[in-house]
């Protein structure tokens, strides 16, 4: 027969095992509710100080198949490479705004801008900003077209422009526009959208 | 015995060698075989592929235009979903499951490259299991009528002068015309012409002798004997042909004419017109100009998702199907980048299309955003210069830009034409930057019926006919005899 203070500590044991796992689970739902979206890259800070500028844009609109100039006034820092950058953050906000004309992911980002050479920029995007993009010939064309002319008309000298995603060269932004050659800015303005 | 010097029997060689190559070169090619089937949404041609002496179709391919269609193959298992029907194959077997019920198909099912082939006998008992519906499966002409689609013809004579025979259709016919000695022909590719009755018919007219009709690789025909040249005319919205003697063509009903007809190839194209009035007693072999249709992505790469469950890559597909089918009713030859579910990549399908010898290059798309179709024209990267008779691959396209502007203008203004909404554009698209012959991009987008309008034969019919039409429209321009 086993003893009946054994059969008390066994009992208690098992009641404290229970508790201790609902009180886990509890805190665990807790931790889960005060993380942030994990996909949230945005900066949570206003992206640049300095006097602001009047810079042209080009914003996409899915509905006409077309870009359309729209002035906008930022605050511009004085190097050309972080201006690029600025400036295609704010059109990038534009397109993440509730009921924009073309939508483009949240988590969508530019990393970078380089200018290598004498005309040449590079826009390095986020991951994100090519895998969140939707797929289509009209949508892609009309994003890459938004940058690079963006870009062109706001930084003097940019003659051609690369797009890499993430650092690195890829094939098509989102199955459809080719990413893996220069665009040539004039021959853009000239026969895009 | 004097022996031929050496220096003249090379010269001899060679001159049998250049004929012998020369003849082989214009000899035209053989006919593919080919199912043309006719439903009412739609109407379209599918190739007949032989194995081990049978005559086989893809049945992914020819279910596709009419309903939803999905399909799977695992090893020898191969299934398929046509609407809510499900049906099992299995490699090498006759016996399969349509909807729970076993149904023999009369030879051995075959899988190539993940696509499902059931025998050609065997579509007559399989289609109305999938379809719930009648077919009229016509084994010989590889004729399918789906439902009750049938054009029935009826023949009245009457002996003039000029003596006419009137062919009274049940619907608007639109006929490929063409003429032989002593002889009339009308070929019904796109119309489910129907045998009236009797195969042969004989006329008391001393002049229009006898009308026939027939069924081969797809095409009814029907053929008019007659001892003088007649005319064709149409009238009644396209269900009436009247066939004339051409005046001045008959004597009293005898005639010393030569035989034959006075019409050329031509085709139905509103009431009351009638075709060319040059004599012409033997049609010339020209070559169908090649058209490369290259139905966007395929395999793994789905492309776009339009809906919950329709991908980019199975609307391309059934699209470039009905453009092959109008193309060929315009008289162009086509080729398919992909006929089933496969991968092939950007540099194959280019090199598909300049080794063929395409004089056009027409990529298909599909997308859920607009309305209408738009076509697009290749935005050339920045590349270093052609090397003499190298071309920069990323800039081949560029020689043929010109043309390739016109062909999308065509096109946009066609759709226009025909109250589509439609905008020609440039993209950074391969391959069109890769194709050195006129090469286009049309991106399908939603109809009035929105994004469930893009799965719908009906409407990539209405979109593929003025494509085709655009196409005929410029022939001249891609360099193309008439």
């Amino acid at each position: 027969m086993i003893p009946r203070h054994l059969v008390i500590s066994v009992a208690a044991m098992l009641v404290l095992v229970v508790t201790m796992g609902i009180y886990a689970r509890h805190m665990r739902r807790q931790a889960r509710e005060l993380e942030p979206p994990a996909n949230n890259t945005l900066p949570v800070a206003p992206p640049a100080s300095g006097p602001t500028e009047t810079v042209t844009l080009y914003v996409a609109d899915d509905a006409s198949g077309a870009l359309r100039r729209q002035s906008a006034q930022i605050p511009l820092p004085s190097g050309r490479q972080q201006r690029g950058e600025e400036l295609l953050r704010a059109l990038l906000r534009i397109y993440q705004e509730p009921g924009t004309a073309h939508p483009l992911s949240a988590a969508s980002d530019i990393r970078s801008i380089y200018l290598v050479e004498s005309g040449a920029a590079v826009i390095d995007v986020n991951a994100a900003f090519a895998d969140e993009h939707r797929s289509g010939i009209l949508a892609e064309q009309l994003t890459v077209n938004s940058l690079v002319e963006t870009l062109a008309a706001n930084v003097q000298g940019i003659q051609r422009v690369r797009i890499l995603v993430d650092g690195k060269a890829r094939d098509t932004l989102a199955g459809h526009a080719d990413l893996s050659n220069w665009f040539d800015v004039t021959t853009m303005e000239q026969t895009g959208n | 015995m004097s022996s031929i010097p050496k220096k003249t029997s090379a010269l001899l060689l060679g001159i049998v060698t250049l004929v012998f190559a020369a003849t082989l070169s214009g000899a035209p090619p053989a006919e593919q075989k080919q199912l043309s089937v006719y439903a009412p949404v739609a109407t379209y041609t599918l190739p007949v592929v032989e194995r081990s002496g049978r005559e086989y179709v893809g049945l992914l391919e020819l279910l596709e235009p009419l309903g939803r269609v999905s399909s799977q193959a695992s090893g020898v298992h191969w299934s398929i979903r046509y609407n809510a029907v499900d049906g099992a194959f299995v490699a090498g077997k006759t016996r399969a499951k349509i909807h729970g019920r076993d149904i023999d198909l009369g030879a051995a099912f075959l899988i190539e490259n993940s696509r499902g082939f059931v025998p050609l006998t065997s579509i007559g008992n399989l289609l109305p299991r999938f379809l719930g519906t009648t077919v009229d499966f016509h084994l010989a002409g590889r004729r399918l009528l789906v439902g009750d689609v049938g054009i029935q013809p009826s023949f009245q004579i009457e002996s003039g002068p000029p003596p006419r025979l009137v062919l009274n259709f049940t619907a608007p016919v639109n006929p490929t015309i063409s003429t032989e000695p002593g002889r009339v022909r009308m070929a019904f590719k796109r119309d489910p012409v129907v045998n009236p009755g009797s195969q042969a018919i004989s006329f008391t007219d001393k002049v229009i002798t006898q009308a026939s009709y027939s069924e081969n690789n797809g095409t009814a025909e029907i053929d008019v004997i007659a001892s003088s040249p007649l005319l064709a005319t149409f009238s009644n919205g396209g269900k009436t042909i009247t066939l004339s003697a051409a005046p001045g063509s008959t004597n009293n009903g005898s005639s010393n004419a030569a035989p034959g007809v006075a019409s050329t190839a031509t085709a139905n194209s509103g009431q009351g017109k009638a075709p060319s009035a040059a004599p012409s007693n033997a049609a010339p072999v020209i070559r169908r100009p090649l058209v490369f249709v290259d139905p966007a992505h395929g395999g793994d790469e789905r492309g776009a998702a339009l809906s919950d469950t329709l991908a980019e890559k199975d609307v391309t597909l059934g699209f470039a199907r009905l453009l092959r089918h109008e193309l060929d009713l315009r008289g162009f030859g086509v080729q398919l980048s992909r006929e089933g579910d496969n991968s092939v990549s950007l540099d194959q399908r280019a090199g598909m299309a300049n080794s063929g010898q395409a004089v056009l290059y027409i990529g298909l798309h599909a997308g859920s955003q607009g309305s209408g179709a738009r076509v697009y024209t290749a935005m050339l990267p920045r590349e270093g210069a052609s090397k003499g008779a190298f071309r920069a691959w990323n800039a081949a396209q560029e020689p043929a830009l010109p043309e390739s502007g016109a062909v999308a203008a065509a096109i946009v203004a066609e759709l226009q034409r025909r109250k589509m909404s439609a905008r020609g554009s440039s993209a950074s698209l391969r391959p069109l930057n890769n194709a050195i012959m006129p090469a286009v991009a049309v991106e399908l987008a939603p109809g009035p019926n929105g994004v469930a309008d893009l799965s719908s034969a009906t409407y990539q019919q209405q979109v593929a006919a003025a494509i085709a039409d655009a196409v005929a429209s410029v022939r001249d321009g891609l360099g193309v005899q008439r």
